[in-house]
């Protein structure tokens, strides 16, 4: 099987859409997400869409699957939350190795699964580290701006719990996403590089992706696209690139600029436009995939999807809108 | 296709990337404190807001990094360090530059890579301990994703010739590329700046040495940087910044074509290397290039120059070159500026010149107040300076007023018979009042003064107004606005009174709704919908001017109008959407969700007396040192912290002048004793009787205090506060009360209103305010340490006890925690305010005098400030059945918690 590097110099690659969207179409109910193991669990756990990594296998897998059949060459582990720090709202804190350890094994059976049939056409599963819900940079207090809720070291730990489950689990690459806050995200570097250093296992690749959340062309921690990517940069990422947030449309700018600065090779998967007044994504698969076939025209990325809002469907659209153009290629980097 | 050069970069909230073209690259160094005695200070002192301001001035002045050094023995530099980086990364205008974290401790350098998102220069890292140490070192910071300083410095010692310094680098160079795998362009070396000309010899070459090795790094490796502390070179020359300021110049002159990329400098005090004057240059390059140096002769030089320039002080000049300007300039000049020393002179200089005194009134003071109301509304001017504006016009319009009255007498005897009622139209009259039952008049002062300043004429109808007097004075006086004003939140349904007024009596003329209790949400929902002549929320002095500009436009009113009710009706539409999505839990529920506290550990504290205390006549002075000043500068519309805003870019040079002219009339105050400061205190038992009722007892009565629950549902774990829950729930506890007031403003007020001096009335109302809410925090900290004692020990700074960092709170009734303000008459019969302090309350039960605060004491030590939010009819219900109250009545009390 040729390597991921190899891949991203001779085609756009697809990563998969959202996952919570399409648990949310199931309608699920506190007992689906207990299951049997967590069904005297003393607090409700509805919501907790990594659980059902553990509760819900099949269901996941299922999931992953209809990403492969749409074509996804990437595919995200379930793990949005599955830290330590983010599961203490369910107190769910001593479960956050298992889950990764579950999630990534979902998606490795699916992709594995995919690989065999088509080994033309590899898959790859990224195991997904999410923002947190503390942040590092920002005080929570508006009173008190120097305040934290949680320290540098805290964070490092709950991240190196989470990459140590998804590699156990085989994931394939480790992605850094959704990043609001670029200090979570250096601390989410600092594990990856302590982790691979202390345990002597071969690094794997990483994926960053920061999120641009306003008209600002800022993140919410206030840097600049790059400031923030030079913020990173010593992660010597596989790609960096964007999610989350915007759609596709008001992602343009950013990923422009991004393709003109950047080292390494590119990502971009936005949501299915911006959030109507009820909160849904309206945006249609053709009308995202158009969007981003004009990225891909223009040689700005090397790694498309989707992200809140976007289905099978719309990563469909994307797959067949990209093939038919090259990927952006390596700057040159110079000697002086 | 793209190239992707190998250049130094860095981050804060904005990249910084060091080109060949980039030029010299200044390091901010005040924030430093080994290097700045005053940051120390701060530092020290816990002044951290201060401690930023320094760091805001090095940005100001040209720093593009930022040094932050905190080794200092009597600091805890990892606590230092961490609390200045997380605070300074809330402050957008600093934190947009790169960190430079110095220290010579590597914890305190660690602890600051935790704090900080951008990527940063770590100051510094040597193979002073040895090859292991550096490594371990060189890791820790690329896996932070710092770039590197490191020292000329190894297992020997510092490097000071040439040669070793270029060896040392060199070495380091190996190791960090080679085993570390850093990229060269994030290694900077500093190959130490030392001092010169120090009267040793073997000192004099030590700035040729500096050049000389970075000019063969830089060859020998062209990648890296080049950088060093510049003050160090000139130190033989302290206490004569002169000289020092030009030997820095001349030095990094050199030192930069060597290529030295950046230094830590003080941003703000670099002379250009052309404008040092000749012999000054000539000699300081002598000693910097070691030259005509033997037997230190070009020290010597230098040290006898430096004698002769020692201690030339800065004398300020007052510029009255406006003085040789045409009246006509001199009079908008005056305007501009807010001078009033001239104006008596010049205006009767123009009424002389021009045919008629109104002529110079709609001439000269006109255009000059044109001038001001542009500026104003392109945001350089600030309300300060438009206040004393008005001053000025004010003074020019009392010297034309006798001539202007003694015309028209003239006129009306000629022509008794042919009054034409056109001609004395004049200017577009706004009324304005604080509503009935509401004291609070500073923002509508401002307004006025505004409104004045942009050719209104003002009639202010002052505070406590009622409705119909409202009505029938601008009946009477044909005014073309109505501005009401208000502060506490009954006032809010006065204005709703108002307005159905306002239509039931068929009136014509627009609405201005504003004050700090007043929204667009309030007025959109509750106020337009009862008067369709227009009614519009304006939220501050400066918006008042275009608003009511378009108002009074024939041409722009109606649709204006028509577009702010188009606004409303989607707000009122926003509003019963949201109202539906919240979602409430019934009152039985939220009172078994209180607040839990482990009061098995918790044993109440007996205050040292039991019953009231006054205090008369409380010296102002010490009151006045807890004044917090940030509400002052609100006040005048100047937004941002204080004392931040005294250096900021946009507005400091006004805020300063505002705090100076704050601080001169506060001294004033002290010393002639214009105010009275009275509080009454008390503490008695309390019993908690029912969920969200306590019962106090005293002497004489029992009184049962009733207090609101959030109702609101809360995420798992979250309690639905009430106040009632800080206090013990089968045990005695205590509970404590206060009253301070300022009284004696009046006769000031008066004085000044006589004076035309709107800017000092005004000015005078913001002091009374704040020494109100200083003495309260006075009288609350003497509670804790003193009269309840129970924080004996406590010691806060000032900032502490701005931020509420102690132990207890002192929620007012009316506020958010217990917005029942009738629950004030209970507060007041307790204390016996009334006869102790002479605090009065309205109908609406606001404080008279308005610079009065009261509360309650709580003193448990999880006791915290909160808001009730929304409450249901259920809850209402009970609340109004405990208080003995009709629904109706309650119902129109806690109106703005019920919708």
């Amino acid at each position: 099987m040729s390597s991921i590097e190899n891949i991203l110099q001779e085609r756009i690659l697809i990563i998969d859409g959202a996952m919570g969207t399409m648990i949310q179409r199931q309608k699920l109910e506190e007992k689906d997400y207990r299951g049997e193991r967590f069904a005297d669990w003393h607090k409700d756990v509805k919501g907790n869409n990594d659980l059902l990594s553990i509760t819900q296998p099949a269901l996941i897998t299922a999931i992953h699957e209809q990403y492969l059949e749409a074509g996804a060459d990437i595919i995200e582990t379930n793990t949005f939350s599955s830290t330590s720090i983010a599961q203490a709202d369910y107190d769910m804190q001593l479960l956050a190795y298992e889950l990764n350890v579950a999630a990534a094994q979902c998606a490795r059976h699916a992709a594995d699964a995919y690989t065999t049939q088509n080994p033309e056409k590899p898959r790859f599963v990224a195991g997904a580290i999410g923002p947190l819900n503390k942040t590092l940079s920002l005080s929570p207090d508006v009173n008190n701006p120097g305040y934290r809720a949680v320290h540098f070291d805290e964070v490092v730990e709950a991240y190196t719990e989470q990459i140590s489950g998804l590699v156990t689990g085989g994931v394939d690459i480790l992605l850094v996403e959704t990043i609001f806050d670029t200090l979570n995200a250096k601390a989410a570097i600092y594990a990856i590089k302590n982790f691979f250093h202390e345990t002597g296992k071969p690094a794997l690749p990483i994926m960053i992706s920061g999120t641009i959340t306003d008209a600002s062309g800022r993140t919410l921690s206030g840097q600049t696209l790059e400031a923030f990517y030079v913020s990173v940069m010593h992660a010597q990422p596989l790609s960096i690139g964007l999610n989350c947030a915007l759609g596709a449309k008001e992602m343009r700018p950013h990923i422009e600029e991004l393709s003109a600065i950047a080292g390494c090779y590119t990502s971009a998967y936005p949501n299915a436009g911006l959030p109507n007044a009820f909160g849904e994504y309206d945006e249609q698969p053709h009308e995202t995939a158009h969007i981003i076939e004009e990225w891909a025209k223009e040689g700005f990325v090397n790694i498309v999807g989707g992200c809140c809002g976007t289905t099978p469907d719309h990563i469909r659209h994307i797959a067949e809108e990209v093939k038919k153009f090259k990927p952006r290629s390596l700057p040159t980097i110079a000697a002086e | 296709m793209a190239i992707i050069h190998p250049y130094l970069r860095l981050s804060g909230l904005e990249p910084l990337i060091v080109r060949p073209e980039t030029n010299f690259v200044n390091v901010g160094e005040r924030t430093n404190v080994t290097g700045s005695k005053k940051f120390a200070r701060l530092i020290r002192e816990g002044l951290y807001e201060e401690a930023l301001s320094v760091a805001r001035q090095q940005v100001e002045n040209g720093a593009q990094i930022l040094d932050i050094n905190m080794d200092d023995a009597l600091l805890d530099g990892v606590m230092a360090m961490t609390t200045f980086l997380n605070l300074l990364q809330a402050e957008p205008d600093i934190a947009k530059i790169p960190v430079m974290l110095d220290s010579s401790k590597f914890e305190i350098i660690e602890a600051g890579l935790k704090c900080v998102q951008g990527k940063c220069i770590v100051n510094s890292i040597s193979l002073k301990e040895g090859e292991a140490a550096f490594i371990k070192q060189a890791h820790t910071c690329k896996r932070y994703g710092a770039a590197v300083i490191v020292m000329a410095f190894d297992e020997i010692g510092q490097a000071d010739t040439k040669d070793r310094k270029v060896a040392i680098c060199h070495r380091a160079y190996q190791i960090l590329t080679e085993t570390v795998g850093y990229a060269p362009q994030d290694i900077i070396f500093d190959p130490n700046i030392f001092a010169i000309a120090t009267g040793i010899e073997e000192h004099n070459n030590y700035a040729v040495d500096f050049i000389e090795a970075a000019r063969e790094i830089k060859k020998r490796m062209p990648l890296v940087k080049i950088s060093g502390g510049v003050s160090n070179v000139s130190f033989s020359f302290r206490g004569n910044d002169h000289v020092r300021e030009a030997i820095h110049s001349v030095f990094l002159f050199h030192a930069i074509r060597a290529g030295m990329d950046m230094g830590i400098v003080n941003a703000g005090q670099l002379v250009i290397y052309d404008d040092i004057e000749p012999t000054l240059q000539l000699l300081s390059e002598d000693v910097i290039l070691n030259r005509n140096n033997e037997d230190n002769g070009a020290t010597e030089k230098l040290i006898q120059f430096a004698e002769t320039v020692k201690a030339k002080g800065k004398e300020v000049v007052k510029d009255e070159s406006w003085r040789k300007e045409t009246v006509q300039k001199r009079i908008a000049h005056a305007l501009i500026h807010g001078i009033t020393e001239y104006i008596d002179a010049d205006t009767e200089e123009a009424r002389i010149q021009y045919p008629a005194p109104l002529d110079v009134i709609e001439g000269p003071l006109m255009d000059g107040m044109n001038i001001v109301g542009d500026l104003f509304g392109a945001g350089k001017m600030f309300l300060p300076q438009v206040v004393k504006s008005a001053r000025v016009m004010k003074k020019a319009v009392a010297v034309l007023t006798p001539y202007i009255e003694q015309e028209k007498a003239d006129r009306s005897k000629q022509s008794a018979n042919q009054l034409n009622p056109q001609e004395n139209k004049g200017p577009a009259k706004i009324l304005l009042a604080t509503v009935k039952g509401d004291v609070h008049d500073i923002g509508k002062n401002i307004v006025g003064v505004v409104l004045g300043c942009n050719g209104y004429d003002i009639i202010d109808l002052g505070v406590m107004v009622p409705a119909d007097k409202i009505i029938s004075e601008a009946q009477k006086q044909q005014v073309d606005i109505i501005g009401l004003s208000g502060l506490i939140t009954p006032s809010l349904d006065e204005m709703v009174h108002i307005a159905k007024e306002m239509t039931r009596l068929n009136m014509q003329i627009p609405l201005l709704i504003g004050g700090a209790t007043t929204s667009r949400m309030h007025t959109a929902v509750k106020i337009a919908p009862e008067y369709n002549q227009g009614v519009v929320h304006v939220l501050d002095a400066s918006r008042s001017v275009t608003v009511a500009g378009t108002l009074l436009n024939k041409e722009a009113n109606k649709p204006f109008i028509e577009e702010i009710k188009a606004e409303y009706q989607q707000l009122q539409a926003d509003f019963g959407n949201k109202k539906s999505v919240k979602q409430w839990i019934p009152f039985s529920e939220a009172q078994k969700n209180p607040m839990g506290i482990a009061w098995s550990e918790y044993m109440p504290i007996q205050p040292t007396f039991i019953g009231t205390k006054t205090f008369n006549d409380y010296p102002l002075e010490e009151i006045a040192a807890y004044i917090d000043w940030q509400p002052f500068f609100i006040a005048w519309e100047m937004h941002g912290k204080f004392p931040a805003i005294l250096t900021d870019s946009i507005v400091g040079k006004e805020a300063s002048k505002l705090y100076e002219d704050a601080q001169q009339l506060l001294k004033q105050i002290i010393e002639e004793k214009w105010l009275n400061a009275k509080a009454a205190i008390g503490f008695w038992e309390v019993e908690k009787t029912a969920p969200d009722t306590l019962q106090v007892q005293t002497i004489n009565q029992r009184v049962r205090l009733e207090f609101l629950r959030q109702q609101n549902k809360k995420a798992a774990g979250q309690p639905n506060l009430s106040l009632a829950d800080f206090i013990h729930p089968t045990q005695k506890d205590y509970i404590g009360a206060f009253s301070v007031t300022i009284e004696g403003i009046e006769p000031h007020i008066k004085r000044l209103e006589q004076n035309l001096d709107d800017y000092n009335k005004i000015m005078l109302q913001a002091l009374a305010d704040r020494l109100a809410e200083a003495f309260a925090e006075c009288m609350h900290q003497q509670t804790r340490k003193e009269y309840w004692g129970y924080a004996k020990e406590e010691s806060l700074s000032k900032e502490d006890l701005i931020n509420e960092s102690y132990r207890g709170i002192r929620p007012a009734p009316g506020y958010p925690a217990c917005p029942d303000h009738t629950e004030k008459i209970k507060l007041f019969n307790l204390l016996g305010s009334e006869s102790a302090t002479g605090i009065q309350l309205t109908e609406s039960l606001a404080m008279y005098p308005a610079s009065s605060v009261c509360g309650w004491y709580f003193a448990h030590p999880e006791s915290k400030y909160f808001g009730i939010g929304k409450i249901e009819k259920d809850q209402l219900e009970d609340y109004a059945n405990r208080k003995n109250m009709s629904i109706d009545e309650a119902n129109q009390w806690l109106r703005p918690i019920l919708e």
